[in-house]
């Protein structure tokens, strides 16, 4: 059996986190709302009106777009009509670009595991709206208009990517993208995020492409990792079993984890694409332009490189540190406001504030404890007047109380215990209290002075400095008896 | 018949209205006599067969919202009591083309799919015209979806009539408005202009007919036929009454994206200047017309009828005595192109614009057993649409089909920028031609009779002819009366200027208008007001 690779592209459908949908001015996002609450007459077609586009719409495109390396954002654009009907249609046909997008020859180079880059690239990028829901219940057939006239961006990878896991980092890494750039909730369960994979197999070595077949409906990572794996394998069956692939359009089923076939693919439809006449030629002048790409941050992989180079953090930490911009922009603050060394920063980043995060459901640019309040925090303890326990309780007190780390150390008595002569009349009491654990001492055991610091430390309230109090213990249990 | 205050001007109505010297409710009321001594029974799509009443009766109205009417006749005597202005149009009876949404009333295109429909929202013009002051007493009667010239074609019978000869039609697809407007049932009407759908009307009923330019006037709110070319704008009596309408309803709106940015002029100023020194050109190719021979098919040359080309030839004549200059000779090389490129770029815009009534959200909806979706959309379309919107369905579905779109509708676009160069070269202030505006006949022939041309489908759109290459081109138009024939029907003319030159095109009108206000035919009425 020879082997096979296999041969992905990704069609994928971006839901723009505007305010409002792309033509009209009811809110973009519907979750959580009733059916068709969020509707007016212009997104559910009603005889007579008329689309006026979005420019918030645009511009988050035109961010994509650069993100993605574009080779030209279209200073002239046009948006089509696809006709076709279907009951969550409400005007019959689809505003969407066709064949002037806005932009045209992008590319992502995918990081893999390996340490090499997987280039994808992307044949074009375009504006669309969205239709409605169609709901199948108890026989009857139910529309929720609500998601018509949503913003989407449809981008379509070129035939690049070899394998099941490497479509999952693709979409990975453009989730990644598309929250880092503010343009898009992501969300795949939410359908922010859309993905259709079109696979098929060849020998290693070949340039041809076999018929492919279109897998629809898969709402997770997971999922189209799962179904794109699954594909493969049958695919490999029906050419092992000397059985010819067919251009099918599947779709996954979640619950069984099987492909099933949705309709055969030998005709195309015909949409009909004509200019929309009721909208004007979308026009992207350089200043426009040059006012939005002054919002292009720097990306996520960008950053991730500049972090390992400029601070010399391990490739690990600086992968984590970027996941999410609010997350890098945070560590960036807090490095500044510490002066020290970076991974030190880092190091209470990843354990800690992650950790905090976490518990709290929030993201970094939602905290009261504030970067200058960590790198505080970590200068406290450096000093040693806090000691490492009582810094990581102050995270979450600064972020309970929006108070600085100082402050509360000093109201809060949070100080460390340094002075000796305190600290050894704690240790005096340990002692008195404990004969036998001093006898066993005595005798030998010298494992024992961990428990006498954990007495003398819970008698501190948890301030002592644990150095210290070992050094005093050692000091009077080494004393002659008397 | 009486005259009564509905015979009135607009200007008049309104100036008196606002002075507190006419109630407008009295003016509603007189228009709604007429509407009941001259209408008939509306159009209704269960009519049944016709009776003998119904041939001498216009049957302009679907709709009449008489109590609607009265609310905005009260407000309006209100506000001036109360020493308010309630705009420019205080007070005047208006008839909108049933292709406009008007909230809380059916809006129906004239159409028994959208017969159950009642809009929830205003269409921009209409909305502005009633901010104006303007009385709404009902929605008139059109050709399905505008899909016509005669009015023949509405699934809401019996159709309009021709007031000046009800054996004869009032043109279309704006022939309720232009009925209405000249028997005196209303003082304006909006209607709706994609191939001639305003002028053509105009022109048979003897009333003034103005296509702005594209984007001049909204189209929000206007039920799309071709979305390229749909312009609404004012029917009126006279061209200093359309020229207020338009003022009114002129003028970027942010639910338009194709409305234009241009500053709205301020008309009456225009009207008060002469025409001395306009250059304004006659162009062979509007009087003799290649057209297909109906039986044979076979490209004929075939001249405008006599009596209107004669009425054109007297217009230059009474324009250069004021101080124009004719221009004679200026080739308009593409305009017999108009109507076959019309056809297509049409169609295809009007099968994709009546995609959305497919029995789901609203209007009609097949009753009885429906298995799937399709079966839906098969009953649903193929029982509530009427012929016309069939055969532009079909025909725009196949010469957008990919593999003719090419062929048909990107080569339709290629003549379409064809038409509109014809305009920019003899309109361009630098060429050979310089001209401010063409002065043309409306229509080839004035109004024919009921059932002359209805089902020749080809033949039909011949009578926009003159009218379509001013639709393709953007570019205004206006229609006036200059005349009767020898039966009494009305002939109109046609002044046609570059974009945005509304203000030139009225002024040359109003012209001609008052150049003629001692002719004897100004004093003949037509027939239905005996």
């Amino acid at each position: 059996m020879p082997d096979y690779e296999a041969v992905i592209g990704l069609e994928t459908h971006i839901q723009l986190n505007t305010q409002s949908k792309i033509f009209c001015a009811c809110k973009a996002d519907s979750w959580g709302a009733e059916p068709n609450t969020n509707i007016c007459p212009v997104c559910t077609g009603l005889p007579g009106v008329l689309p006026t586009l979005n420019r918030q719409a645009v511009e988050k495109a035109i961010l994509l777009a650069s993100a993605m390396q574009a080779e030209s954002i279209q200073p002239l654009s046009f948006f089509a009509r696809k006709n076709y009907f279907y009951p969550d249609l409400p005007k019959g046909y689809q505003i969407s670009q066709y064949d002037e997008p806005l932009a045209r020859g992008g590319r992502f180079d995918l990081p893999l595991p390996s340490g090499e880059c997987r280039r994808v690239t992307i044949h074009k990028l375009h504006l669309e709206e969205d239709a409605g829901k169609t709901v199948h219940a108890g026989g009857r057939r139910l529309i929720d208009f609500n998601r018509c006239g949503v913003p989407l961006v449809e981008m379509v990878t070129g035939p690049d990517l070899r394998s099941a896991e490497e479509a999952a980092f693709y979409l990975i890494r453009l989730r990644q993208l598309l929250r880092w750039l503010g343009i898009s909730e992501a969300d795949m369960e939410r359908g922010h995020l859309r993905c259709d994979g079109n696979v098929s197999i060849r020998v290693p070595g070949e340039t041809v492409l076999n018929p492919k077949t279109e897998i629809k409906n898969v709402n997770s990572i997971d999922a189209l990792r799962e179904a794109i794996a699954a594909e493969i394998s049958r695919q490999i069956r029906e050419v092992e079993a000397g059985r010819p692939i067919r251009p099918w359009t599947l779709e996954w089923d979640e619950t069984t984890g099987t492909l099933r076939k949705m309709r055969s693919k030998e005709t195309e439809a015909d949409y009909r694409y004509f200019r929309e006449p009721d909208l004007l030629p979308l026009r992207v002048d350089e200043a426009w332009k040059a006012r939005v790409l002054a919002q292009l941050p720097e990306l996520p992989l960008a950053r991730r490189q500049r972090f390992v180079e400029q601070y010399g953090l391990p490739a690990y930490d600086a992968e984590i540190l970027t996941e999410e911009r609010s997350l890098s922009d945070y560590f960036e603050s807090a490095v500044a406001a510490y002066g020290g060394e970076p991974k030190a920063v880092s190091n209470w980043m990843m354990n800690d504030v992650l950790r905090l995060l976490r518990e709290r459901g929030l993201s970094a640019g939602d905290l009261k404890l504030r970067p200058a309040d960590l790198a505080q925090i970590i200068q406290l303890v450096d000093k040693r007047q806090i000691n490492a326990p009582t810094g990581k309780a102050l995270l979450d007190m600064v972020e309970e109380t929006g108070q600085r780390p100082a402050d509360l150390v000093a109201s809060e008595g949070l100080g460390q215990v340094a002075d000796t002569g305190a600290l050894r009349a704690l240790a005096e009491a340990v002692l008195a209290e404990s004969p036998d654990q001093v006898a066993a001492f005595r005798a030998g055991k010298a494992t024992l002075i961990g428990w006498f610091v954990g007495q003398l430390m819970r008698k501190s309230g948890g301030k002592a400095d644990p150095n210290l109090a070992r050094q005093v213990l050692e000091a009077l249990l080494h004393e002659p008896a008397g | 018949m009486n005259r009564g205050l509905c015979d009135l001007s607009a200007v008049e109505i309104a100036e008196r209205v606002r002075q507190g010297d006419l109630r407008a409710v009295d003016v509603l009321d007189s228009a709604l006599d007429r509407i009941r001594q001259v209408d008939g029974r509306p159009g209704t799509t269960t009519a049944g067969q016709a009776l003998a009443d119904d041939e001498i009766t216009v049957h302009a109205f679907i709709t009449l919202t008489p109590d609607r009417a009265r609310q905005q006749a009260e407000a309006i005597d209100r506000q001036v009591a109360a020493g308010a202005d309630p705009g420019p149009l205080a007070g005047v009876p208006l008839a909108v083309k049933d292709i406009f949404c008007v909230r809380g009333t059916r809006s129906t295109a004239g159409s028994r799919i959208l017969e159950p429909f009642v809009s929830p929202y205003t269409a921009t013009p209409v909305e502005r015209l009633e901010a104006a002051g303007a009385v709404t007493v009902g929605k008139v009667n059109l050709d399905e979806f505008t899909f016509g010239s005669s009015n023949e074609s509405t699934a809401f019978q019996p159709a309009p009539r021709n007031p000046w000869d009800p054996a004869c039609v009032p043109g279309g697809s704006s022939g309720g408005s232009a009925a209405a407007v000249a028997a005196g049932e209303a003082v304006l009407s909006l209607g709706t202009d994609t191939a001639g759908s305003i002028r053509q009307p105009a022109a048979f009923c003897g009333v003034v007919g103005l296509k702005p330019t594209y984007g001049r006037v909204s189209r929000y709110g206007l039920i799309a036929f071709a979305s390229s070319l749909d312009c609404p704008g004012p029917v009126a009596r006279s061209v200093a009454d359309a020229a207020r309408m338009l003022q009114v309803c002129a003028g970027v709106d942010p639910r338009d994206a194709t409305s234009a940015r241009v500053p709205v002029p301020d008309y009456s100023q225009e009207l008060a200047r002469d025409v001395r020194g306009l250059r304004i050109g006659l162009s062979p190719d509007y009087f003799r017309l290649k057209y297909p021979d109906p039986a044979s098919g076979v490209l004929a040359e075939q001249a405008i009828h006599p009596e209107v080309e004669a009425a054109v030839m007297r217009a230059a004549e009474l324009l250069a005595r004021q101080g124009a200059e004719i221009v004679e000779g200026v080739p308009m090389p593409n305009t017999h192109f108009g109507i076959p490129a019309y056809f297509v770029v049409s169609r295809v815009e009007a099968a994709s614009n009546l995609h959305r009534y497919d029995g789901v959200k609203y209007g009609r909806r097949a009753r009885g057993d429906l298995p799937d979706v399709q079966t839906l959309y098969r009953r649903t379309r193929g029982g509530a649409f009427g012929l016309q919107p069939k055969l532009r369905i079909l025909m725009g579905m196949y010469v957008s089909a990919e593999q003719y779109e090419k062929d048909y509708y990107q080569r339709a676009l290629q003549v379409r920028t064809m038409i509109r160069r014809d305009f920019e070269q003899v309109f361009d202030p630098a060429g050979d031609y310089r001209l401010n505006c063409l002065l043309t006949a409306t229509t080839p022939t004035t109004a024919f009779e009921m059932n002359a041309v209805y089902g020749d489908s080809v033949l039909m759109q011949y009578a926009d002819l003159l009218t379509v290459a001013a639709d393709h081109a953007g570019i205004p138009g206006i229609s006036v009366p200059a005349g009767l024939d020898a039966r009494r029907r009305p002939i109109g003319i046609q002044l046609l200027g570059p974009d945005f030159s509304e203000g030139m095109v009225l002024r040359v009108a109003q012209a001609f208008e008052q150049a003629t206000a001692d002719d004897p035919w100004r004093l003949v009425r037509p027939k239905v007001l005996g």
